[in-house]
């Protein structure tokens, strides 16, 4: 009897002993992601591609460079814009007269079908982002690259791209998330007469050469990413599996977190970080996001805000430090005023222009023809309450104290973008972040006569204008840094908008979860990730 | 035969009403003040893109235009593409809807097997204490916002105690889910013969099944007690007794039977009451069902989805009401006899 309970327990202990490990070492590579929600798409140049989509185009797809890397001074990772890498080019020239760029592409570079990657591929993923329109269309716009006619096969492994006109942002622009080197013929295998880019294939399909394929997609729920192995460009990933969970609390992402269930999040308030850095549970990794800011807008082109003495009053009375640290809890770079975030060049310009001072915005209102105040809206964009709610009682309990009595007006997040587009807000609570650090480009987007939608403030002026346009092609870096400092004089002068902070890219990972590195596209890159 | 007449009829009367839903959600819809096109242009759009997606989306036209190319792709059984997903709503819905009803099912069932004992113990001993334990239980299912109870459970029993598995939808991340044939994911495990995945599911559902439950509750245990304690001060209960029936005869064949007919009733209406609720739910423990399907397409002003949800729950009401008549009928044969 005792003989069999002791056979019996054995059996049962070899059993556990044997699963225990199998299990173990499943984990120790796989990654688990947990998000708030998850991509609409696998084709970065579909129509409404979101956010969380970048993430797996960046992963599913291989572009033919990417950027490098730096170590910053607190020991954390993040890309360099200055730093061009090749990833499905081994090699690149620019042309003797600079009006054109030859790559060589890898001669082992495989499709997650087995077929090899060639110049054609390139010229049609390409050619697809010029045409297609909408978002991708734009960024590649950004770096001049606007016309099929522009990309050339000159052999299997050789493409060129002819330049439009000399553009510092073509190079950085080939890096970015769009000009993804999709599998031509398999996609016009899935093209229709109707659709002859495969947009509808496409959309719910892989067919990249990335370090990671697709493994499956339940939209709304979970995406799951299986390493592949034939992958050349770089070292072979450690993780081999991905699994990005869709889960809509958040307060259960950072249970998930805490409980060592999940490895690694996003999406969380700036409270849950503050306070999960400070208990240790886990690790919280901050970047200030490159070329952001939170700001209140005025809009210039009606009364009252078109009287400059009135912005400048509340460029005085905005209070800087008590949004900093009640709305995001110290988790930023305080501007104060700044029109240039950290880690941006011309940043250390002007540092903090404007300082809370109610009696000098007293003196201003006096001055503005306004010396009762007035009443007026001040909106914003509820999908981002956490943040938003509380700065804009602050604001509107320190503009009470000059006059301007506020009523707040919480904008449903479908219809925010309409509002914007609109322009017809008075006041406003808004946050913009550029994708390429440059502060011109900051500017062209936010403060140019184009009066592009980010130019929320629909400010005006000629001699701004000048000035960015001269700065996006200036060489010379002292003149630069001059151009640099004029633009960002008048925007503090003028204040159109009144800069308040540089929010950070927070991310939470369990302690083992090594290789984290800041991206500008704020997603993860999983060859980077690993679990000790 | 009268029963197939009833279905037949019950089926007619509801086609209009079908009809009011289709109209009624599409100008819903439209009448909201978000703009689909400029949400899914992208951050970066430009006017001009802007009106390229409004273009392509087919929101340029007419409202009687839109309408008519709706109808039109409705009678083809195709309600549209969501683009928070990127996928058919057709093939969204019915991916989702099991896990709904899996859900829904579940909390419903939970709350009678409480509820129903409790409501009918209350009703026997009148101001006793298992007639306040009642009240009080019923009334705090009730009175705690649905969210909240499920945080809670959640905080309590995978936070603190680690109980119960993570909130991560229906299995976890390394159980293969078995191949569908209901669509419930208990059930088609045990089908599949996989005891493993068939617990961890029944695991997954049961924290979101309690909170759903405890908010039905209230409802069927009142109710019950209510028509119990009438039935039970009622002649025919009173001739029973007198003429020495057994106390159990006379509570279980006549007094409970006679009292259920209101409570069906009422299940069918808590019923389609916790199919709304589920939204709630469903957030709290990313269940991926059809409640947080439609939040999240509201959120985005997706139209597509919103209307698609809205005719499905319109079309699963008016098969519940079915059902519940026909139920009503076996349990009253007068139903019947006036059909």
């Amino acid at each position: 009897m005792s003989r069999v309970v002791a056979l019996l327990s054995l059996s049962v202990l070899v059993l556990v002993g044997a699963a225990a490990p199998a299990r173990a070492q499943g984990r120790s590579e796989t990654l688990i992601v947990v998000v708030e929600s998850g991509p609409n798409s696998m084709d970065i140049h579909g129509v409404g591609a979101n956010r969380p989509a970048y993430q797996a185009s960046w992963n599913l797809y291989d572009r033919l460079m990417t950027y490098g890397a730096k170590t910053l001074g607190d020991g954390t990772r993040m890309y360099d814009y200055n730093v061009l890498k090749p990833e499905l080019a081994e090699s690149w020239a620019i042309a003797p007269d600079g009006m054109s760029v030859t790559f060589k592409l890898r001669r082992d570079a495989r499709f997650h079908d087995g077929t090899p990657v060639t110049a054609r591929d390139v010229k049609w993923s390409f050619d697809r982002a010029v045409t297609v329109g909408g978002f991708p269309t734009f960024q590649m716009k950004a770096g001049s690259l606007e016309k099929p006619e522009q990309f050339e096969v000159v052999d299997d492994f050789t493409f060129r791209a002819k330049f439009l006109r000399k553009d510092k942002m073509t190079m950085p622009d080939l890096a970015v998330v769009v000009p993804a080197v999709f599998n031509a013929e398999l996609a016009k295998k899935h093209a229709t007469a109707n659709d002859p880019w495969a947009m509808e294939w496409l959309k719910s399909n892989d067919a990249g050469s990335g370090a990671f394929r697709l493994e499956s997609w339940k939209p709304g729920q979970e995406t799951i990413y299986t390493r592949f192995d034939e992958w050349k460009p770089g070292p072979l990933p450690k993780l081999k599996r991905v699994i990005v969970r869709e889960v809509p609390s958040a307060g259960n992402r950072r249970a998930l977190l805490e409980r060592g269930d999940a490895d690694i999040s996003f999406d969380l308030p700036p409270k849950d970080f503050s306070e999960m850095a400070k208990t240790g549970k886990v690790a919280v990794v901050s970047h200030p996001v490159e070329n952001a800011f939170a700001y209140v807008g005025m809009n210039v082109k009606y009364p009252p805000f078109s009287t400059l003495k009135v912005r400048q009053a509340v460029a005085y009375a905005v209070p800087y430090e008590g949004v900093f640290s009640t709305a995001v809890f110290g988790r930023g770079v305080l501007l104060a005023g700044n029109p240039i975030a950290s880690l941006t060049a011309g940043h250390d310009l002007f540092p903090a222009p404007y300082k809370t001072d109610i009696a000098k915005a007293k003196a201003l209102m006096a001055e503005s023809g306004y010396p009762n105040g007035f009443e007026t809206t001040l909106s914003f964009d509820q999908g981002f309450a956490t943040i938003n709610e509380p700065m804009a009682v602050l604001v509107q309990e320190s503009l009470a104290h000059i006059g301007i009595k506020t009523t707040i007006e919480k904008i449903p997040g479908s219809n925010w973008r309409n509002m914007l587009l609109k322009k017809e807000m008075p006041l406003f609570l808004n946050a913009f972040g550029g994708w390429l650090n440059y502060p011109e480009y900051f500017f062209f987007w936010n403060f140019h006569s184009q009066n592009a939608v980010f130019n929320t403030s629909s400010y005006q002026n000629p001699e701004m204008d000048r000035l960015i346009e001269a700065a996006r092609f200036e060489t010379d870096p002292k003149k630069y840094r001059e151009l640099v400092r004029a633009f960002a004089k008048i925007e503090i002068v003028d204040v159109p908008r009144v800069p308040v902070f540089q929010p950070l890219l927070d991310v939470a990972m369990q302690k083992n979860v090594k290789g984290y590195q800041y991206w500008f596209h704020r997603q993860l890159d999983y060859r980077q990730l690993s679990k000790e | 035969m009268a029963l197939l007449r009833l279905i037949g009829r019950r089926l007619a009367l509801a086609v209009p009403g079908l009809l009011g839903v289709v109209v009624v959600t599409f100008l819903l819809n439209r009448a909201l003040p978000g703009d689909p096109a400029a949400f899914f242009a992208g951050p970066a759009a430009t006017r001009q893109a802007v009106e390229e997606v409004r273009a392509r989306l087919g929101l340029n036209r007419s409202l009687p235009e839109q309408f008519l190319s709706y109808v039109r792709d409705l009678a083809r059984g195709d309600l549209g593409a969501s683009l928070t997903t990127g996928q058919p709503v057709v093939q969204d819905l019915v991916a989702r809807l099991p896990a709904s009803l899996e859900l829904t099912l579940a909390g419903l069932l939970l709350a009678m097997a409480v509820a129903l004992p409790l409501g009918v113990a209350a009703a026997t001993r009148p101001d006793s204490w298992i007639d306040h334990a009642s009240r009080v239980i019923t009334t705090a299912g009730v009175s705690l916002p649905i969210f909240f109870t499920g945080l809670l459970l959640v905080y309590v029993f995978y936070f603190l105690l680690g109980w119960a598995p993570a909130p991560l939808g229906r299995l976890d991340a390394f159980s293969i889910a078995p191949s569908p044939v209901t669509g419930f994911l208990v059930l088609d495990a045990l089908i599949a013969r996989d005891v493993t995945v068939a617990w961890a599911a029944v695991k997954h559902l049961a924290l979101p099944a309690i909170t759903l439950g405890l908010f039905a509750m209230a409802p069927i245990a009142r109710m019950t007690r209510a028509s119990m304690l009438g039935v039970l001060s009622s002649d025919f209960i009173r001739t029973a007794r007198a003429s020495g029936l057994a106390p159990s005869t006379v509570l279980v064949t006549y007094a409970f039977r006679n009292a259920m007919l209101p409570v069906v009733t009422l299940l069918g209406m808590v019923l389609s009451f916790l199919l709304g609720a589920n939204v709630l739910v469903e957030k709290v423990f990313a269940w991926p069902g059809i409640g947080s399907y439609a939040l999240e397409a509201l959120i985005a002003s997706d139209y597509a989805p919103v209307q698609g949800f809205v005719l499905m729950m319109a079309t699963l009401y008016v098969f519940l009401n079915l059902a519940l008549d026909i139920i009503y009928g076996l349990a009253d044969p007068r139903v019947r006899i006036e059909a």
